[in-house]
């Protein structure tokens, strides 16, 4: 009999006996996974401190076993900065959702990014506040129902949305930002490849690293996770396009 | 012989592991865990599990805990 090799375990920097708090079919599940595996294969769970938002993910603190600490709205990278000049022998990284990093955070956001700062920022993507239900968001796609646009986004009265990875990589601190999607097995082992790339730039002092994760809420989607999937290929992957939109380790 | 291993009380019934399964041995089962869904069951009497781990990357909440292949 042929012997049995392991090729997938809960990650060790996901805490034991956690469940998450997320809706059945939700993405974040998958895109914590990710993180953890990211800190276990680079061997830097106990020397890292996360950064949680408000969101969704705003007890992930309860699933990673890191050091973390909580920031208020849309601050999160602002925190990371003061961890990260505090205690630059740390890996310093944030976990939030497209409204904190790029509605009440933007400033903070782009301002982390265009000073250059040495910390790791992943920002999930799903065209909507999922945590408070549904309501209109920066990247909620034009033409989307929410609560608060039952009839749809509409340029005149909302305008457009905004296009996060593109925008990090216009700042010249910037030193990698990337778009990623989850919406296959695939493209969920090029995120994790993503943010591998986003830690390591840390790890090796090379500046601001981002990455975008294209995630579903079948939630407030009102759509099976099968159909929310769907989703994220038909319509946010045409205005979201995935791909690395800075890279200054390449040419080196 | 390749197999996976099934936390029930981590299933949420998303049911995404059942449409990646390339050999479609992911089945919605008769049994409800304590939030009232019905699990994932994996049956394999062919052995045909190919140790992929394509469930176990699929599902958002780690409820396919461990991935064997041989």
């Amino acid at each position: 009999m042929a012997e049995l090799t392991q090729v997938f375990k809960v990650p060790e920097s996901i805490k034991k006996g956690s469940k998450f708090s997320f809706c059945p079919g939700c993405d974040h599940g998958v895109a914590v996974r990710l993180v953890a595996e990211v800190l276990d294969e680079l061997g830097i769970r106990d020397n890292s401190i996360l950064v949680a938002s408000i969101g969704c993910s705003v007890t992930l603190y309860d699933f990673l076993e890191v050091d973390s600490l909580e920031a208020p709205h849309g601050r999160a990278l602002a925190e990371a900065t003061g961890i990260k000049r505090a205690r630059p022998d740390k890996v310093v990284f944030t976990y939030q959702g497209d409204g904190d990093f790029a509605s009440i955070g933007m400033a903070e956001s782009l301002h982390c990014a265009l000073r250059g700062e040495n910390v790791t920022a992943i920002c999930i993507n799903n065209t909507t506040y999922g945590m408070t239900g549904g309501q209109l968001g920066p990247t909620t796609l034009l033409g989307q129902v929410t609560t608060t646009s039952p009839t749809g986004r509409n340029i005149d009265y909302y305008g457009y949305p905004v296009k996060i990875a593109e925008h990090i990589a216009l700042c010249d601190g910037t030193a990698y930002s990337a778009r990623v999607s989850l919406d296959s097995v695939p493209n969920i082992k090029k995120a994790k490849a993503a943010i591998k790339k986003a830690f390591e730039n840390q790890l090796n002092g090379v500046g601001f690293s981002f990455v975008e994760i294209l995630s579903t809420c079948p939630t407030n989607w009102k759509k099976t996770p099968q159909q929310a999937h769907a989703r994220v290929r038909e319509e946010m992957m045409p205005v979201y396009k995935l791909g690395v939109y800075k890279d200054i380790t390449e040419n080196n | 012989m390749s197999h996976i291993v099934i936390d029930k009380e981590r299933c949420k019934g998303c049911y995404l592991c059942v449409d990646e399964c390339p050999k479609k041995l992911l089945k919605v089962g008769e049994s409800v865990n304590e939030l009232g869904v019905r699990t994932v069951e994996f049956h394999d009497p062919g052995h045909e599990c190919l140790g992929c781990a394509m469930c176990a990357r699929r599902c958002p909440d780690i409820a396919i805990t461990e991935v064997y292949r041989g």
